[in-house]
């Protein structure tokens, strides 16, 4: 052990950074990939009670070792590449529409000192990357030659320009109500017990958002880009194997960012919703994890609940309530801001 | 001088910049070079990054390759380019297309030589302090000093939106809309009529009780 150290203190410091910041991401990714893997367990266990089945229990205790039983299926299949595809492209599409969904959780903290990289310009950060998704499904839809993959990429290009002006919105009027784009500093203003989480203040913005977050994630009932009943399945659909497989872990994991992102947002993150005693025991990141799973389960709940809307009818919800909405609440917010320069709701 | 690890970021991000700008000329497929277009305006922001201008470079990620580019594709995807089509008459146009490069080229040798472009004349940015916030700095300067140009460009942008609406805009009277305050609006009692009615046949659990 004591060589280990010793070695590690002799090389360069970019290297240690280097080693270090590998560590962390390992440390994050590994987690999430096994709580993406169990989200699929998870799903179909919840959604099963729902409808009133038993979802799997054949493979482990309960079932509980379906995941694993899934994931070598996939692994052990092959990767079908349909003729006069784009060989380069359509392999490349599922690994851009992983690769933003893993970087975002770089700037997620999981409490005051527990973040990979705390930057000052977090929520753009985040912002950023979760517009880039959309390739994968735009990539896929076009280099698979296959119309009904591109007609699901085309659905999915329009759906999430709509929906991502509303969520940008909706961070917009966080951002107002923080006075930060920084997310430490955004759960830190979040301090102080249940009342004081911007759920409250900023209750339609969180609504608008965690709509949009369902609606990006392409989950039901926004589904409309997969569309199993109407377009087979969508921009997948002339993906097998391991690539099929990338694609169903960027969707998770997505849903386990926005999850996240809408608890340390609104939710208070990491804050228990009471400060005294039984509620302080349980550590911090409990009560992260705990409202980050909360927040997943609504994501299975809605997808037993509803049917899937209509094309048209997403297109009006995204453009003609979810704007309309936000942009009024943004003045809300600034003329709280203005009236109450010092405190009353927003410190 | 020696060649730091800013330096060499700086030449990868700006050799990935090159070579994708040339690729969006030159390739043919239209597809590929708009996503060949996303892997400029991606390194140009990674070389923002290392200018310490972190506000605009992702600031260029969430509006250029989030929203514009995912909108050209769009349009690229749908449309049928006729490649042959497209080169007839290449050569015809050559002498003057020629001309106007040559032109830019000339214009901009002419500008990048002078001394105020020299890399004398602007030295690196000096590094500024870990909590020292671009996006609060820039926020401070456009509300403040820039705050009229800044809702003038807001309002003539949105005039163009308006118009840019109304002038694609078609009104089809022959199609039926949906009109979702009508249909939240209506009442059972609106179109469900309860009759109550006798059954025309006679019940035949009440007349040959259980026969079977």
């Amino acid at each position: 052990m004591n060589w280990l150290w010793s070695t590690y203190g002799s090389l360069p410091f970019e290297l240690q950074v280097t080693i270090e910041s590998l560590i962390k991401i390992i440390a994050i990714l590994v987690p999430l990939l096994l709580c993406v893997a169990f989200m699929t367990y998870a799903e179909r266990k919840i959604i099963g009670y729902i409808q009133v089945r038993v979802g799997p229990n054949r493979v482990g205790p309960k079932g509980w070792f379906q995941p694993f039983a899934d994931v070598l299926k996939l692994l052990f299949k092959e990767i079908v590449i349909p003729s006069n595809a784009n060989r380069f492209l359509f392999l490349s599409a599922p690994i851009l529409s992983l690769a933003p969904a893993l970087a975002a959780w770089a700037v997620i903290p999981f409490t005051d000192t527990l973040v990979l990289a705390n930057l000052d310009a977090g929520l753009l950060y985040i912002l950023a990357l979760t517009s880039l998704g959309v390739y994968g499904v735009i990539v896929a839809g076009w280099a698979s030659n296959s119309k009904y993959a591109f007609l699901g990429a085309m659905r999915s290009a329009a759906q999430i320009v709509a929906y991502e002006i509303a969520m940008g919105f909706a961070l917009v009027g966080l951002l107002m109500a923080a006075g930060s784009l920084n997310l430490v500093q955004i759960v830190t203003a979040q301090t102080g017990g249940i009342h004081q989480w911007y759920l409250w203040p900023l209750f339609p913005l969180f609504l608008v958002y965690f709509i949009s977050g369902v609606a990006e994630t392409n989950r039901a009932p926004f589904d409309v880009a997969e569309g199993e009943s109407e377009i087979v399945a969508g921009f997948h659909v002339e993906y097998s194997g391991v690539t099929f497989a990338v694609f169903f872990m960027a969707e998770y994991a997505n849903m386990v960012l926005i999850a996240t992102l809408a608890v340390i947002m609104f939710l208070g993150g990491w804050h228990a919703p009471f400060e005294f005693a039984p509620f302080t025991w349980i550590p911090p990141i409990f009560w992260l994890l705990g409202k980050v799973a909360l927040m997943l389960f609504v994501f299975l709940w809605l997808r037993a609940t509803f049917p899937r809307y209509r094309y048209d009818q997403i297109m009006r919800l995204g453009w003609k309530v979810f704007i309309p909405v936000t942009l009024v609440w943004i003045t809300v917010i600034g003329v709280f801001r203005f009236l109450t320069p010092f405190g009353f709701i927003f410190q | 001088m020696t060649f730091s690890f800013l330096d060499f970021a700086f030449y990868a991000f700006a050799a990935v910049l090159i070579f994708a700008a040339l690729m969006v000329v030159t390739v043919r497929n239209p597809v590929k070079a708009a996503l060949f277009l996303v892997l400029a305006f991606f390194s140009a922001a990674c070389i923002w990054i290392t200018l310490e201008a972190e506000f605009l470079a992702i600031v260029l990620v969430l509006v250029y390759v989030g929203a514009v580019m995912v909108l050209f594709l769009f349009v690229v995807m749908m449309l049928d380019i006729n490649l042959v089509q497209m080169r007839e008459g290449f050569g015809k146009y050559l002498p003057v297309g020629g001309f106007v490069a040559l032109l830019l080229v000339a214009e901009l040798i002419i500008i990048l030589n002078a001394k105020v472009f020299s890399p004398d004349s602007m030295p690196r940015p000096a590094g500024q302090p870990a909590d020292y916030s671009n996006t609060q700095k820039l926020g401070e300067i456009l509300y403040t000093q820039y705050a009229y140009p800044f809702e003038i460009a807001a309002i003539i942008l949105l005039v163009a939106i308006v118009a840019a609406i109304s002038l694609t805009l078609r009104r089809r009277p022959q199609t039926r809309y949906q009109k979702p305050a009508k249909q939240i609006s209506a009442r059972k009692e609106d179109r469900l009529r309860v009759v109550s009615m006798k059954s025309e046949k006679p019940d035949p659990d009440a007349a040959g009780a259980g026969t079977e």
